[in-house]
């Protein structure tokens, strides 16, 4: 089972997250994460969604997406290059003996510290879902109380002028 | 133009066509009055009207004599009222939420209005008062929603329904989705409390919206009165475009009495809303045609979709110019005649041998506006195992969503037939065609006569088709007599059978039939029905009774819920689970209502019971008492492949 990213641009509405939640629940499919945010548009938000399946059940989440009526463009990444980003807060266990260690870690993955604490560390960290994961790997040791992501999202690349040219 | 005694020819429309052409613009339904001289022109051209071939309600004048009665049909399905709406000054200002929303629904051609009032409604109500518009007090709100349904399946227009908030909304889930499954265009109106208590947990409230949002094309709660017309109209234009289906507006009590700033907005927006249609790619027709040109064992696959888009013509066109045989699912009865040499009538669960095992056997399968249900194709991994698959379909979400599609064409089926056609080339196929030949005389659809002169089913049916000049308008329930029926009746035209295919509701068969009646006057309308799916909507024959609607409805009574009998019988061992049904004295039930009713118990009453309820001028409920344990056959059990049937009894 891959993971795909899904770019749905939809009506900013009350009730569009609802049909769209409600589909992917109805038709069965597996959603890692769904970020909704407004785009430069203040009639538009955009989705993302990370879901998993082969690439038939891809191609029904697209098709579903589409058919909604509120959704105005719908893009999956499969064959695109894109950045994705994913947002984190953590924090951790950080006695005043362990904390350069951890402040270090931060420094190493670009993290910020956010919020210190006699006893924890609370830090910022953005980067692809890989990426975190690492992080919180590495920081596990250490005893993590509170954890809280965003979620992917996700835009594709500009086209470079050798694209243009296929 | 009609100038018989004239003594010249006025250029333009005459005044009483353009007295007509505005009535129809405004979707008047009726007309009362009392024809003296000064309106004998305006009459004239009512009858000239209908004798090119649009409806009036001649039986309707008969019932009410010394009145003229008329209605006028509006365009058909697709019609937008843009044009309708550009040409008019508009005059909404200061007008309420009900009078703007009564004024779209007059713009958008409704005449009947099917539905239940309540307190969330009693604004729209007050406004429907002296309305043109017609409507019809059903006595349950799933009975509103299969009368639009079954309006809308007979006569291709939008169906319009209307109930109240809470339970009012909740009772029509059951048909949105039966219009769901099966592509119906509806509208559905509810009522809601009023925006300030939305949310309190209010007297009758429902989070309707939430409740219907899997089983409509598209919902809306309207709380403010400025967008009421604008959304409204967008309903009608998703239920009717693309892929139809069933749009429900859900309306918080104080927009329909609150009056919008100004002139509303009535233009549709909908940014996101693309409904496909049309033509399809050149290239894959042309890739399309070559392929069934090079096909030895073509077959034409046929569902609803055919219909929905009024396909038929071209559909003939196309299987005679190529001599491909066709067979149609459920819902595709009468997209093609059943009394064509090429037809091969249903496929699937309970299709025919010959239908069958021609897919089965075929190099390439030709799918119009169907969408490959479990029920059609059996096991899937075994369906159609050498055939090239072209699927046509107006929702590309349909193609290859349970095969995978050799040549997708999205599109209108009509559009793309047409298309296809000059691609064809004519071909005789005799080898093809003398296998089917085979299979036909060797498994036709055949039932025994019954022992000791017990009425069979299927002998009911057969009569009843041939009677009726295989013409009627026959609306059923669901289960034995469902499949009897698309098996006996030899459908010969579109929007002559409606049947919950999709969803398989019981029930729906009453309801669906007198709201075909209400869009068909002066058509023979017959519902044939089970004891088990006549009992769950019988009341609504005291509707057809009240608005003196003629459906003939014919009750098959085993005494059993048979279809599932049938599967306790052949799979589990006969342990008969909760499927004896004992029903009461249907007769004296209709005769309360006011049908008149009659029961025959013998093979030989069939033909004059029959009769008798086709002869009778109103409603007629026909019981028949039929043999207990009969089973549909050919039947592919669930698992199997197409071609593994069981052909009939075992014993």
């Amino acid at each position: 089972m891959k993971k795909h990213v899904i770019n749905a641009i939809v009506e900013n509405q009350p009730g569009v997250l609802a049909h769209v939640a409600g589909m992917f629940a109805a038709r069965g499919y597996n959603i890692d994460s769904l970020v909704v945010g407004r785009t430069e548009d203040p009639d538009l938000s955009r989705m993302t969604i990370v879901v998993k399946g082969d690439d038939p059940i891809l191609e029904q989440v697209r098709k579903q997406l589409e058919k909604l009526v509120t959704t105005v463009r719908v893009r999956d990444f499969k064959n695109v290059d894109y950045v994705e980003r994913d947002l984190l807060l953590i924090r951790v266990h950080a006695r005043a003996d362990k904390r350069p260690e951890i402040v270090a870690l931060a420094d190493l993955f670009r993290g910020r510290i956010v919020d210190v604490s006699r006893s924890s560390v609370m830090i910022e960290l953005s980067g692809t879902e890989d990426k975190l994961e690492a992080f919180i790997d590495l920081v596990r040791p250490y005893g993590i109380s509170e954890l809280a992501r965003t979620g992917l999202i996700a835009m594709p690349r500009g086209k470079t002028s050798a694209d243009r040219d296929e | 133009m009609s100038t018989s005694n004239a003594t010249f020819a006025p250029a333009g429309p005459t005044g009483s066509e353009i007295h007509w052409n505005v009535l129809e613009d405004e979707g008047v339904a009726f007309v009362f009055g009392y024809p003296v001289a000064a309106v004998v022109p305006i009459l004239d051209q009512l009858h000239l009207r209908h004798r090119r071939g649009r409806e009036t309600l001649v039986n309707r004048m008969a019932a009410v004599p010394s009145y003229v009665a008329c209605r006028t049909t509006p365009n058909e399905r697709n019609r937008s009222m843009t044009d309708n709406a550009k040409n008019k000054p508009s005059s909404l200002a200061g007008k309420n939420g009900s009078e703007i929303l009564h004024h779209v629904l007059k713009e958008e051609a409704v005449d009947t209005l099917f539905g239940y009032p309540g307190g969330a409604v009693l604004p729209i109500m007050d406004e429907l008062y002296d309305s043109p518009i017609q409507f019809v007090l059903t006595r349950h709100e799933q009975g509103a929603c299969h009368m639009a349904d079954g309006y809308a399946r007979s006569t291709g227009k939008v169906g319009c329904c209307l109930a109240t908030s809470g339970p009012g909304a909740t009772n029509l889930v059951t048909g949105l989705l039966t219009a769901m499954m099966d592509s119906i265009p509806m509208v559905a109106i509810t009522g809601q409390v009023p925006s300030s208590l939305i949310g309190n947990d209010a007297f009758q409230e429902a989070d309707t919206t939430g409740v219907t949002r899997p089983v409509t094309k598209h919902n809306v709660l309207v709380k403010d009165v400025n967008n009421l017309g604008r959304v409204v109209r967008e309903a009608f234009h998703i239920a009717r475009s693309g892929r139809p289906g069933p749009v429900l507006v859900d309306i918080a009590k104080d927009a329909t009495v609150n009056i919008p700033d100004g002139e509303p907005d009535l233009n549709i927006g909908l940014p996101g809303y693309k409904p496909r249609g049309g033509r399809g790619n050149e290239r894959q027709v042309k890739l399309a045609a070559e392929t069934i040109n090079a096909a030895e064992r073509p077959v034409l696959y046929v569902g609803g979709g055919a219909i929905l888009s009024g396909a038929s013509e071209a559909l003939r066109a196309v299987a005679h110019k190529g001599g491909i045989p066709t067979t149609t699912t459920l819902l595709g009865m009468g997209a093609f005649d059943e009394t064509d040499p090429l037809s091969l009538r249903m496929l699937g669960m309970h299709g025919t041998a010959y239908a069958n095992y021609a897919v089965q056997t075929s190099d390439c399968l030709i799918s119009v506006g169907a969408r490959f249900d479990d029920r059609v194709t059996g096991e899937l991994g075994m369906f159609a195992p050498n055939a090239t698959i072209i699927h046509i379909d107006i929702d590309p979400s349909s193609i290859s969503k349970n095969v995978t599609v050799g040549i997708p064409l999205v599109g209108d089926a009509a559009a793309i037939l047409e298309q296809m056609l000059p691609h064809i080339e004519e071909k005789p196929r005799q080898a093809w065609h003398q296998q089917i030949d085979e299979w036909k005389q060797t498994y036709p659809l055949s039932w025994t006569p019954g022992e000791e002169g017990r009425i069979k089913p299927q002998q009911v049916i057969e009569t009843l088709g041939k009677m009726t000049d295989h013409d009627a308008i026959v609306a059923t329930g669901v289960g034995q007599h469902q499949m009897w029926a698309a098996q006996f009746y030899g459908w010969t035209r579109p929007r002559q059978m409606l049947t919950s295919g999709g969803l398989g509701t019981m029930g729906y068969g009453v309801p669906s039939a007198i709201g075909a009646q209400f869009g068909n006057p002066g058509k023979l309308v017959v519902d044939i029905d089970g004891d088990g799916s006549y009992t769950m909507t019988m009341v609504e024959v005291i509707t057809a009774v009240r608005y003196q609607q003629p459906v003939k409805f014919i009750v098959l009574d085993n005494d059993y819920l048979g279809m599932v009998r049938q599967w306790q019988q052949l799979f589990y061992d006969r342990r008969y689970s909760a499927v004896d049904h004992p029903c009461p004295d249907f007769c004296t039930i209709a005769k309360g209502y006011g049908a008149e009713s009659i029961r025959i118990e013998h093979a030989d009453e069939v033909d004059d019971g029959i009769q008798q309820a086709i002869k009778s001028d109103g409603p007629f409920v026909l019981h028949v008492r039929v043999e207990k344990e009969e089973n549909v056959f050919p039947m592919v059990a669930a698992g199997k492949a197409l071609d593994e049937m069981i052909h009939s009894e075992l014993i």
